[in-house]
């Protein structure tokens, strides 16, 4: 294990930028996610991290060589792909092995079988090794994945959305144990994801990507809590942030820059208003979404709609005038980017 | 992704019944020339012309060996005051031929022609094969300039008749000294099918997933090894399909090997018709030389049948 440096990296594919000058540090044991949207260049990143693609400028950095011009298998990185991730015609026991017996590496057996057996441990998979790989549910085939990833405990272990493709429990469940499996190896991760929850529970450091530019890293906590911009913070949150005009809010103190104010679910404070009277403008509960663990409500002031939490046992019902408090609100100038209170 | 990944829906007793009873009808249409093939070759000559024909061994005709005889020998004709003087038969074809005034004085030449189309057909495919499942993989792969025309290209190789271009490639042949020899053979026969290869397999290349390869290349292969190592394994049920398809072409190939082999290299297609002219019209010998003829495509399907059926099917169900 040791740093990976990406330095200025660009790639275009014809007419379209699909990596914009991204400059990333990962350290030694670090756990790195990249969040984005579909086409926000996350998989092209990893590819030129990896060599499957080479970059048109910028270098990569393993452990301070740079590796840019070289083929992936003299780079000791691995990688976990959404799909397709293991060889169908090989055994499990045969798939983890696969990289061990590589020309580069030439394990003996011995050595091979031990190693294979610890990751069978430590992934639950003991009792598959002998399986062929595609008599496997989706959540023990992306097990195998992983372990591959991390027999021979490369400099950096890539991964491509390996979770994406499973249900949501089985995604929760492989959530935890990549995260405890990280921890015990103390692996170094770069991973991608669209999911923000696996960012936030996964990762030391988050990296916002948008149309192949790093908006913003940081770890989960200073993401969420203090967004570079609006799209930084829109891309965090459940319900996500709500974006509000300025002018509703008149006697709000904000910089003389913001056109937007952003509020967190949770920082909406939302009372009936006949139940006296209160800084901030009038809405009205337009609907109120029961999900079960929690009620969202929605709120039209003028023509702007928000989203906030209720309890399950909220009094208000659709059609109810209520007063609008916000706490520790967010500003935003006219394009998008945050101004400091 | 996996075999369940696509389901399909189990027919229902009432049509798996009519699908059968329509296979086997059409089954027995295409099955008569077969099966005439095999009674005529266990024919006699007198039998086998004999008009109402005769259809059931042992109750309409008496088998014999004669056609085989035939086909594996060359015999002349004799007197039968010259026979009488001559030591006792050996048996076997000697006896069948003795009974028609003739004696045997050599090995026909089928058993080197058949060697012949062996070599030639299986020479053909495994080279078309090599270069088909190159091309297809590059092809597949790599960004190659004027791909769409090339393969396009390829594919208008197969676009006329091979027969068309007979007369050039004889004069051209004769120039190069590959008149009626094997080589000459096995390259023009994989010149026809190397297109039809590359297609076929681009086919099945292109269903395989890069992802397989590039992750053989992270776990430290080069492309070679990922390639001999990943994709060819799950490519061979579409290597299989081609080679058969290929196979079939090579062996049953008449109309240019009439042209280009007389002797050295003739395969056994244009050889079974001349058994015809050597003393009469000899149906059994031509019936023999064709059943034999038509047992190693049998026994080459019937062993990838496995592959053959996933092969042909491959890429129908889409995942």
């Amino acid at each position: 294990m040791s740093e990976v440096a990406l330095k200025g990296l660009m790639k275009r594919f014809g007419a379209t930028s699909a990596i914009e000058d991204v400059s990333l540090t990962i350290g030694d044991g670090e756990f790195v996610v990249l969040l984005g949207p579909t086409g926000a260049g996350k998989t092209t990143l990893l590819r030129l991290a990896a060599g499957l693609d080479h970059p048109d400028a910028g270098r990569v950095l393993i452990d301070g060589h740079d590796v840019t011009q070289e083929p992936p298998a003299a780079r000791d990185v691995t990688f976990v792909f959404q799909q397709y991730s293991l060889y169908p015609h090989l055994s499990v026991y045969d798939n983890l092995a696969f990289p061990l017996r590589s020309p580069l590496r030439r394990t003996p057996e011995a050595e091979i079988r031990r190693i294979v057996h610890d990751v069978a441990d430590l992934l639950r998979i003991a009792d598959k090794l002998q399986n062929r790989a595609t008599h496997l549910s989706g959540g023990q085939m992306q097990r195998v994945a992983i372990g591959r990833a991390l027999v021979r405990r490369p400099a950096i272990a890539l991964m491509d959305e390996p979770l994406s493709s499973l249900d949501a429990k089985l995604r929760a469940d492989l959530r935890i144990e990549l995260k405890r499996i990280q921890q015990e190896l103390g692996a170094t991760l770069l991973y991608v994801t669209h999911d923000q929850t696996e960012a936030m529970t996964l990762a030391t450091r988050v990296g916002v990507l948008r149309e192949g530019r790093l908006v913003q890293l940081g770890t989960p906590r200073e993401i969420y809590e203090s967004p570079a911009d609006a799209y930084v913070a829109g891309r965090l949150g459940h319900p996500p942030i709500n974006l509000l005009s300025r002018r509703l809010f008149p006697d709000l103190a904000a910089p003389g820059a913001t056109a937007t104010i952003g509020v967190r679910t949770e920082h909406l404070e939302i009372a009936r208003a006949s139940d006296g009277p209160r800084a901030g403008p009038v809405g009205t509960v337009s609907w109120i979404e029961h999900l079960g663990d929690q009620n969202h409500i929605h709120v039209a002031i003028e023509n702007e709609k928000t989203v906030s939490l209720v309890d399950p046992d909220t009094p208000l019902a659709v059609g109810d005038l209520v007063s609008i408090g916000l706490r520790a609100p967010l500003f935003f100038d006219g394009k998008g980017a945050r101004v400091q209170a | 992704m996996s075999a369940n990944a696509h389901s399909v829906v189990e027919p229902s007793a009432g049509a798996k019944l009519a699908a059968s009873v329509l296979v086997i009808l059409y089954a027995c249409v295409a099955l008569i020339p077969l099966l005439w093939i095999g009674l005529t070759s266990i024919k006699s000559p007198p039998d086998s012309i004999a008009y109402p024909p005769k259809v059931v061994p042992f109750v309409h005709f008496t088998p014999t060996a004669e056609g085989f005889c035939n086909l594996f020998t060359t015999r002349s004709r004799q007197t039968p005051d010259y026979i009488a003087g001559l030591p006792p038969s050996t048996g076997g074809c000697d006896e069948v031929a003795r009974s028609r005034n003739m004696v045997v004085v050599g090995a026909s030449n089928y058993v080197p022609r058949f060697v012949n189309s062996l070599i030639i057909a299986f020479g053909s495919t495994a080279l078309s094969i090599v270069l088909g499942t190159a091309a297809a993989y590059a092809f597949s792969r790599f960004r190659v300039p004027l791909k769409d025309d090339l393969m396009f290209f390829i594919l208008s190789t197969r676009m006329m008749p091979p027969i068309a271009v007979a007369i050039p490639v004889f004069l051209m042949y004769r120039e190069l000294g590959l008149s009626d020899t094997r080589l000459g053979m096995i390259l023009l026969y994989t010149s026809v099918n190397v297109s039809l290869a590359v297609w076929l397999l681009k086919g099945f290349i292109d269903e395989i997933p890069r992802e397989y390869e590039e992750a053989a290349m992270i776990d430290g292969y080069t492309r070679l090894q990922a390639f001999w190592k990943v994709v060819l394994p799950q490519a061979t049920t579409g290597i299989v399909a081609t080679a058969i398809f290929c196979l079939i072409f090579a062996w049953n190939e008449y109309a240019f090997a009439v042209l280009l082999t007389s002797g050295a290299a003739q395969t056994a297609p244009p050889f079974i018709p001349i058994i015809i002219g050597e003393g009469g019209q000899d149906w059994p010998a031509v019936a023999a030389g064709t059943a034999l003829f038509l047992l190693p495509i049998l026994v080459f399907t019937v062993l990838l049948r496995k592959h053959l059926l996933r092969g042909i099917t491959f890429g129908a169900v889409r995942k």
